[in-house]
């Protein structure tokens, strides 16, 4: 149950051949990929600087995989996050969660996106066309999707 | 009377940028207890401490890389961590 925080692009069906090779025990794999938008309430992107707490991140990962694993029956999960300055149309992060049936690998993934959402020690600093660099606030709406996942009995 | 031992102050993103600095070495004053009073004392650091920790309720904080909250002790930190909430994904 790796995770990789890292400069670097990362090849979406490479990470699903490496997870799943050698193994018939697997018969649904989620992927997701957050990449970045280039426009945002009319307002064109330049870049975006993804800045983060080395050491605290990998661990808040783990944790979300942990958790994850004691919720789900996963054979497999993956997270991979960049960090650095990053353009329109370049990917951000990468989920992947491997199960026997596809509920548990959906719904494992949307909770391992929630959970970085709100914990993982990343922050987003956005420079747009024609003003200087600004950083992203929080929003209300990831904190209430993790919220979420205490409450629900699956 | 045993002196404060020495702790590393770890700072990011606009909390980094406001104070102008990553990460600073010191003992904290005696009589800290928790990190609500840490947060308190930052605010009193000067002007650029005012206008980051000045606002209460904001700065998130993590002791030896685990999130905590206001009310947790801050006694045998080792690194005690002030940052915005986090916008990663």
């Amino acid at each position: 149950m790796p995770v990789r925080v890292q400069a670097e692009d990362f090849d979406v069906a490479a990470e699903i051949a490496a997870l799943t090779s050698g193994r018939t025990d697997i018969g649904a794999l989620v992927t997701f990929t957050g990449l970045v938008r280039s426009t945002q309430d009319g307002r064109d992107l330049v870049s975006m600087m993804l800045e983060h707490y080395p050491g605290m991140t990998e661990a808040e990962l783990e944790a979300a995989e942990a958790e994850a694993a004691k919720r789900w029956p996963l054979a497999a999960s993956l997270i991979i996050h960049r960090v650095g300055e990053l353009h329109p149309g370049s990917n951000i992060v990468l989920v992947i969660t491997a199960s026997q049936h596809r509920q548990a690998a959906f719904q494992a993934a949307e909770f391992l996106m929630d959970y970085l959402k709100t914990r993982a020690p990343f922050w987003k600093k956005e420079t747009f066309s024609g003003s200087e660099a600004a950083w992203v606030d929080a929003r209300e709406c990831d904190a209430e999707a993790i919220a979420r996942w205490a409450s629900e009995k699956r | 009377m045993s002196a404060e031992p020495e702790i590393t102050l770890r700072y990011f993103a606009w909390v980094r940028e406001k104070i102008g600095r990553g990460e600073e070495r010191l003992a904290l004053p005696a009589g800290l207890k928790t990190v609500a009073d840490v947060l308190a004392w930052q605010s009193t650091r000067g002007a650029e401490f005012e206008d980051a920790f000045g606002k209460p309720g904001i700065i998130r904080t993590a002791i030896d890389r685990r999130h905590v909250k206001s009310t947790a002790p801050i006694d045998g930190a080792h690194e005690i961590a002030f940052f915005p909430p986090v916008t990663g994904g």
